[in-house]
């Protein structure tokens, strides 16, 4: 299923300008790896650590949380705190 | 995950104040905390530092160190592990370094001996050749063409071309136009600010015991937020199995995310298997400043676009974090923080990470956030005051809301800013007059809050009590936050519980007591094993009634059948159950292992009043209101804590604490004398309001308190100060010299 | 190396023991004797982690040599407690909680007993200037001055 997902505008240079993409998904981690796929130059950004909002809710490392189109996606720095 | 065990009233545990379990021991002296641990035939540690902020390590020279009576074992970079990459080479370098020392205080051989005196001797005895290079402590001198390259291999695919390589990570995000937002504001303020690096300044140093056979297999005690993450990291720097080193966490005497991470731990590790003896290792305070891991400092603009009735059209913000000798600087919480109070159809944030010659930074609450909140939260209170609009009717009217697309990006849940503004405004402390010389600051802040990996262990007794283990390091209290939230699961009462911070060979992995998020994760955790010990509780009594486990329910500490369909029995309590357990199945015991992903975002909204004397140019903090929303306070006594701890350190970074670093590149001010934290009589007591607005991802609604509130005090009392003294402070901390400096340069303009 | 003898009273206890003569008191406490509850934070006299009393006088035992112990009768906050009954600032500040981490609550504690000895009946201002020497990184203090002030009252109200 697609998905739409939205980038933080720092990445641009690294996906030919885009701050939306679609990729082929239905859990974050496919996500992650479709959008290593598709945009290799994502690669050590997504291995350095992201997070990923569903709708608002933050995922900070979850793999295996499910995804459908009409859901608002977000991918973000990885969170951590002190 | 879902939460079908959610509660948002009707609470019988949660919510009340007992005694905390760990309180006994830690009036009495008894507690052990890091130092407190002995062996038989332990060695003392000493750590050889650089005198140098730069310098090329040509050679070591222990032989005379070696030739001490007493000395047992000498290290240097050679005896840890070889061809680490990533994080983990990045913190091997740190606590010992490699071929050049980064700044000053940094490790470069360490001694085990008979006594501390005599490892603090021994290590005099070590020759180091140095060639000392060109040093840079300043996060935009640091950043210039001319300035010296540390390591030029650290920048990494984010930084735009043409930065100087001491730029090794760079962030940009945000949406909407800002360039159109500005064309529409009546009013555009564009300042510069600066803040200097600040230590978590926990009152215990780090300190470990640590055992290392050639067998490869260890035991470590420590003083640290999470020995999980240190059980991992010192395996990988000494090359062992992480299974094979058991880490037991020791009371902690403070850390505020500066025992995140590994320090003297596997230098211990080190001397112990060269020696074959147990090694302590305790730093001195000294050590603390010079070689642990401060804040970054910071160099930021902010520029904010408002309409006449004070509405913000548009926002920018550029953030430079200098954190030390490697990447890491928390540049991206800063720029992603540090709109995210406010509804902003057009924003834009950007920061960059940049290495210098100081230690490498650490996590400090709310790490990156407090520093982008003040040179935001001053830039509004500036744009308030120049339209003659009230700042707290300004945030409200700009305020996010559960629904508003966040700076960061997504849109919020359910959040409680406007609860906590509100709170303020009809709060008694800001209709109050203030006296003449008096000035008053308000400032929003906010923090993500994390989840994180977390396991929890339950095992009820037969006489009817319980047992629960967590691997969350206590501390400000949690351990009673535990028992509560379980007594409420189980129905029992609170002294029932006892609650045991098990060391990494007693349960599985878990995530740093850090990210705020031990109440909310380790809550879970513990509200999760303790339904699961719920059900084990009712399969029994069905069995007993010989009924189907799901005609049983579970209430008010008993089992009971579930309506007149399922038959008439007496309840059976909690104690008749475990009573039998043995023979009626087996021990009950109840577990969760698992990554909760809901942690709650949280907003925070201070309110404090300054009075500044002209002549010294030295700040009293008169009046402090902290209002936080908690989503719910589990044991709101040590809510209020956390508040009013926020606070503290958030006045002492605002107006006395800093780095000072000379032009050799050596710190300064490395005890407490000349590093000035806030003490008794420097404070007012400090007020607290605690907002409720339920996190949806918590079964109980709580979000994580720890940090929100150290990040709205630096913008609130700088606020404060620049009413006050009627001349705006960007520089932090705001000391007394500050503040003469700043009076004078108005009087001169004048 | 040579030790000094040094003959002492600890809590109430008679106490010898050999000390190096660089060794400061806190040292001697920790190290040779096991009596772990005052905490070193800082080693130059500016938290206050490591009070004790020496002839009744609040000492920062950081600052001060073991041999210096030499006939003077040295309190802990291990001998705060009678018996099995805790002192009533310890029981205050349980319940207060006015303690996060405690690693700086030893110390706290001799030095509000000490205060209390002197002033019964202390203002909030001679309280916070009086524990000025004990660095707390954790409560911002207001607990701990209103568990501190809340004794004073109690032990007022039972003399
Ligand atoms: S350790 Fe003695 S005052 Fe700090
Ligand atoms: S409670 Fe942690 S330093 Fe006081």
């Amino acid at each position: 299923m697609k998905i739409e997902v939205h980038l933080w505008s720092g990445l641009r240079t690294l996906t030919d300008g885009l701050e939306k993409v679609e990729v082929e998904a239905s859990n974050t981690g496919e996500l992650l790896d479709a959008l290593a796929k598709d945009y290799p130059a994502l690669v050590p950004v997504i291995e350095a650590g992201v997070s990923i909002a569903i709708d608002g809710r933050i995922i900070a490392t979850g793999l295996m949380e499910p995804l459908r189109p009409d859901q608002e996606i977000y991918l973000m720095q990885r969170l951590k705190g002190g | 995950m879902a939460l079908d065990d959610r509660k948002d009233t009707d609470f019988k545990f949660v919510g009340t104040r007992p005694d905390r379990p760990d309180g006994h021991d830690k009036v009495t002296g008894k507690a052990r905390f890091g130092a407190d641990a002995h062996a038989p035939g332990m060695l003392h540690g000493a750590i050889v530092r650089s005198p140098h902020a730069h310098a090329r390590i040509l050679r070591i020279d222990t032989t005379k160190a070696e030739a001490l009576d007493g000395v047992k074992a000498v290290v240097t970079r050679a005896d840890f592990a070889h061809g680490l990459s990533g994080e983990f080479g990045f913190v091997l370098e740190n606590v010992m370094a490699g071929d050049k020392a980064l700044y000053d205080g940094h490790a470069v051989a360490a001694i085990a001996a008979s006594s501390a005196l005599i490892a603090r001797d021994a290590a005099k005895l070590v020759k180091v050749d140095y060639e000392i290079l060109p040093h840079v402590t300043d996060v935009d001198a640091a950043m210039a063409e001319s300035a010296p390259i540390l390591n030029s291999s650290y920048a990494d695919a984010s930084v735009p071309e043409g930065l100087h390589p001491n730029v090794v990570r760079y962030h940009e995000s945000g949406h909407g136009d800002v360039d159109a937002g500005f064309a529409k504001a009546d009013l555009i303020i564009e300042d510069s600010f600066k803040t200097e690096a600040t230590h978590q300044g926990y009152i215990e140093p780090h300190a470990c015991l640590a055992t290392l056979g050639s067998d490869g297999k260890g035991e470590l005690w420590c003083t640290t937020q999470g020995h999980w993450i240190a059980q991992k990291t010192c395996a990988a720097l000494v090359g062992i199995d992480t299974s094979q080193l058991r880490v037991t966490a020791s009371e902690i005497g403070g850390g505020f995310g500066g025992k995140t991470t590994v320090f003297v731990e596997p230098v211990a590790l080190a001397l112990s298997r060269k020696a074959n003896r147990p090694v302590k290792i305790v730093m001195n305070r000294s050590e603390v400043f010079r070689a642990t891991g401060p804040t970054s400092s910071t160099s930021m603009d902010v520029k904010i676009g408002m309409t006449k009735d004070g509405t913000i059209t548009a926002a920018q913000g550029t953030f430079r974090l200098q954190g030390g000798a490697f990447p890491g600087a928390p540049m991206e919480f800063s720029a992603m923080c540090a709109f995210a109070p406010y509804a902003l159809d057009n924003v834009q944030q950007i920061g960059y990470d940049v290495i210098s010659n100081r230690p490498k930074q650490a996590a400090y609450r709310a790490p990156g956030a407090p520093m982008a909140s003040f040179a935001v939260e001053s830039v509004i209170d500036e744009l308030c005051k120049k339209l003659g609009l009230d700042p707290i009717e300004v945030r409200l009217k700009n305020a996010s809301r559960e629904g508003t697309k966040a700076s960061y990006g997504p849109r919020f849940q359910r959040i409680g800013l406007v609860e906590t503004l509100e709170a303020a405004k009809s709060h008694p402390h800001y209709s109050a007059p203030l006296k003449p010389g008096q000035g008053r600051g308000v400032s929003c802040g906010f923090w993500f809050n994390h989840g994180g990996e977390t396991s929890v262990s339950l095992a009820l007794s037969e006489d009817g009590t319980c047992q629960i283990s967590v691997g969350t390091p206590d501390i400000g209290g949690s351990r009673a936050s535990m028992a509560l939230m379980a007594a409420e699961v189980l129905g029992i009462d609170y002294e029932n519980f006892r609650v045991t911070v098990a060391d990494t060979a007693t349960l599985g992995y878990n995530d740093v007591s850090h990210g705020s998020r031990v109440t909310y994760a380790s809550g879970l955790a513990t509200i999760k094993a303790a339904k699961d010990a719920v059900n084990k509780l009712c399969k029994r009594a069905a069995a007993k009634w010989g009924i189907p486990e799901d005609a049983v329910y579970w209430e008010d500490g008993c089992a009971k059948p579930s309506g007149a369909n399922a038959g008439n029995f007496d309840p059976i309590p909690l104690a008749e159950i475990t009573k039998n357990m043995g023979s009626t199945g087996g021990p009950i015991s109840g577990h969760f292992e698992a990554t909760p992903e809901g942690a709650g975002v949280s907003f925070g909204t201070h309110i404090v009043d300054a009075e500044v004397d002209p002549e010294t140019g030295k700040t009293a903090v008169v009046r402090y209101t902290v209002i936080q929303d908690a989503g719910k306070a589990i044991h709101p006594t040590y809510v209020e804590g956390q508040f009013q701890g926020g606070a503290a350190q958030g006045i002492g970074w605002a107006l006395n604490e800093e780095y000072i670093y000379g032009e050799d590149g050596r710190l300064q001010n490395s005890i407490f004398l000349d590093y000035r934290v806030p003490v008794a009589s420097d404070l007012p007591m400090i007020d607290t309001v605690i907002v409720e607005v339920p996190n949806p991802g918590h079964p109980y609604g709580v979000r994580g308190v720890g940090e929100t509130g150290i990040v709205p005090p630096l913008a609130a009392i700088a606020n404060a100060v620049s009413a006050a003294a009627g001349v705006r402070l960007r520089h932090l901390p705001m000391s007394p010299p500050r503040i003469l400096r700043a009076l004078k340069a108005q009087t001169r303009e004048d | 190396m040579k030790n000094t003898h040094v003959t002492t009273t600890i809590n109430g206890d008679p106490v010898e023991y050999l000390c190096d003569t660089r060794e400061t008191m806190l040292d001697v406490l920790r190290d040779r004797l096991n009596l772990t509850g005052a905490k070193e934070g800082c080693g130059t006299g500016d938290c206050g982690a490591c009070s004790i009393t020496v002839d009744d006088r609040l000492v920062c035992s950081c600052l001060m040599l073991g041999v210096e112990a030499e006939g003077k009768k040295i309190t802990t906050v291990e001998g705060m407690a009678e018996g099995e009954n805790l002192h009533p600032l310890q029981k205050k500040f349980i319940e207060y909680a006015a303690l996060q981490c405690g690693i700086c609550t030893p110390g706290i504690l001799v030095a509000a007993k000490s205060l209390l000895e002197k002033n019964p009946n202390p203002t909030e201002e001679e309280v916070r200037f009086w524990l000025a020497g004990n660095l707390c990184r954790c409560t911002g203090y207001d607990k701990i001055i209103r568990a501190v002030m809340d004794t004073a009252a109690d032990m007022r109200g039972a003399s």
